[in-house]
């Protein structure tokens, strides 16, 4: 495919997308239960070991290993992640396709909504749905997904309300297609580039959201691993064990700069105009 | 209608919008809300006592009668009673809110006083090793996370130059300025960190647009010197983008100030709200969200009409 020789060969997008697959392998491992130990295991006489052949990132306060509660918390952050930007752009989608389409009071309404969502900062909207439904991995997901909704429906709307006026809407219109298949066919399609950037520079922010909400102990709940859960749990050891504050510090910083450049590349590679500006 | 009257016009709708979102989502918690409020003490309650109570907080009343006395009792400037702290909702809020405000101010200010030089900088070295170098960082100030700055700047301090930074209490600018900036200086840092990184890029963006119009070469063709064309004739319009960004960034800073706040163990509003979730203490979350999304509203309102100001295209533009 075009698309991939394209990211091959942009400097940046080289770099975010093998970081990005890295971050897949070590996860899909875990997952698969190919961790250099039990991450859950407490080896009681090597607790607080510093990094070495049997544990290469160190172990914890209980003796855990770093290593291996990194791999299944990059699996954890990933899937709130996916599943929370798959959320929001499912229904940002949704509501800016038929606001932008609908024109008149339903745009108006869908829209005032969208920016009600807009007038809380994303941690503040995020606390009080979890104030609401209680902390965890589900409620996480549900409260990114909130959201980020609004700025699908913002991303979509605009450009189809451009689209609809378009020549080729019309005549599909004339030809008489049914408003379904202008909505999948020819307007959706045309949507695919601006929302495949959108979707990647909002799994960064969703990661940098998932992790803020562990740290804070409102997101993924012990002892299963999570980044921001294993940074919060490191603040009082950091003098005595810097390793369990470097590696999952690194860590996040690196998958949230994985998909920053990679949203970046996507975004020279579709809109040339942005190719001469952006970093 | 042209914007400005149209921003003005849905402003009051968004703020019943926000209104309407913080109050019915807090009643949305399971159980009743004197349990919600009283928690295990709840148990103890006789059923006439808890109608009493129910009949003084007006909860036995429909949810719609419910709203209409909330606003009504909002627009006094009534959020209820905090049961933590036994206070007037708004009355804690405003004990705590000069230290976040400061903090989101003078995170700006080291963002602003970070990120426009290096845009700067970068725009005018285009695509030579400096503005490769000022990507690279503003790229990855843009992937760190404000709690991983944080801990990285206590860590760095405490091992390296034996120095703990001052937390858990707070001095007011106006009682020891010296000691306030002591105490806020790095918390604002690591709340001002990742938008350094975003001011950098978008005054890069900017000016190497500006750079590239019509007048810049007319000034240049002139004899304007370098410096002037970029500092003088550039910058102004270059900021344009930047005011509208620290606007929409304010309110996270507000929002953000929650981790910042956490980490440094800081007595501000974003505390205040994470306590009050741990605590059950619905009124006062309900109070804090409503606060800091008004204050977001409100700077988003200035900024939209600062930039209107600035731009006349925006003013009469009728989207």
């Amino acid at each position: 495919m075009r698309i991939i020789r394209d990211i091959a060969s942009h400097p940046t997008g080289r770099v975010g997308a093998a970081i990005i697959l890295l971050y897949l392998v070590l996860a899909l491992c875990g997952a698969l239960g190919l961790t250099p130990h039990d991450p859950l295991q407490q080896f009681r006489i090597d607790r607080l070991q510093p990094p070495s052949a049997t544990y290469w990132m160190g172990t914890d306060l209980f003796g855990r290993d770093t290593a291996s509660r990194l791999m299944i918390g990059i699996g954890h952050s990933f899937i709130i992640a996916f599943a929370s930007v798959g959320l929001a752009t499912l229904f940002g989608t949704l509501i800016g396709l038929l606001a932008g389409w609908w024109g008149g009071l339903a745009d108006g309404l869908f829209m005032r909504a969208m920016d009600v969502l807009l007038a809380f900062p994303a941690i503040l909207l995020a606390l009080l749905i979890i104030a609401v439904t209680g902390p965890g991995t589900f409620t996480s997901i549900a409260a990114i997904a909130i959201v980020y909704t609004p700025i699908f429906a913002r991303v979509v709307r605009g450009p189809t309300l451009s689209l609809k006026r378009r020549d080729f809407v019309d005549a599909a219109r004339t030809f008489g297609s049914s408003q379904r298949y202008v909505l999948s066919r020819h307007l959706l399609l045309n949507l695919v580039a601006p929302l495949t950037v959108q979707v990647t520079l909002a799994l960064a922010w969703a990661l940098l959201t998932e992790a803020g909400l562990s740290f804070l102990g409102l997101g993924t709940q012990p002892p299963a691993p999570s980044l921001g859960l294993m940074m919060s749990e490191a603040r009082n050891l950091m003098q005595q064990a810097p390793w369990l504050l470097v590696f999952p510090g690194l860590t996040i910083m690196l998958g949230i700069l994985g998909f920053n450049l990679f949203g970046d590349a996507l975004r020279d590679i579709l809109d040339p105009r942005t190719q001469r500006r952006t970093a | 209608m042209n914007y400005l009257a149209r921003r003005l016009l849905t402003f009051p709708l968004i703020l019943l919008g926000v209104s309407l979102l913080v109050f019915f989502s807090i009643r949305m918690i399971p159980g009743d809300a004197i349990t919600a409020m009283l928690g295990t003490e709840a148990g103890l309650l006789t059923p006439v006592q808890r109608q009493a109570l129910a009949a003084y907080f007006g909860i036995d009343q429909p949810v719609v009668v419910q709203y209409g006395r909330w606003l009504a009792g909002l627009l006094q400037g009534d959020l209820g009673i905090s049961v933590t702290y036994g206070k007037p909702v708004l009355t804690v809020i405003l004990e705590r809110f000069p230290l976040t405000l400061e903090l989101a101010l003078l995170a700006m200010v080291i963002a602003l006083g970070i990120g426009v030089p290096a845009g700067v900088l970068a725009a005018t070295n285009n695509e030579r090793s400096t503005d490769v170098v000022v990507r690279i960082l503003a790229m990855l100030g843009q992937s760190t996370p404000g709690f991983v700055v944080g801990l990285v700047i206590i860590y760095v301090l405490s091992v390296y130059f034996g120095f703990v930074p001052a937390m858990g209490s707070f001095t007011p600018l106006w009682a020891d300025p010296l000691a306030n900036l002591g105490q806020l200086i790095f918390p604002a840092v690591t709340l001002g960190f990742a938008f350094a990184a975003s001011v950098t890029r978008i005054s890069r963006s900017a000016m190497l647009d500006v750079l590239s119009d019509d007048y810049i070469r007319t000034a240049r063709a002139k004899g304007v010197s370098g410096s002037s064309v970029v500092w003088h004739h550039a910058l102004p319009n270059a900021l344009i983008p930047v005011v509208t960004l620290s606007g929409v960034e304010f309110g996270y800073l507000l929002g953000g100030a929650v981790i910042v706040e956490q980490i440094f163990a800081l007595p501000g509003l974003g505390r205040l709200t994470l306590d009050a979730i741990g605590q059950r203490d619905y009124a006062l979350v309900q109070g804090c969200v409503l606060f800091i999304a008004l204050n977001f509203l409100i700077v988003n309102l200035l900024v939209d009409l600062a930039y209107a100001a600035l731009d006349p295209r925006i003013r009469l533009s009728a989207r």
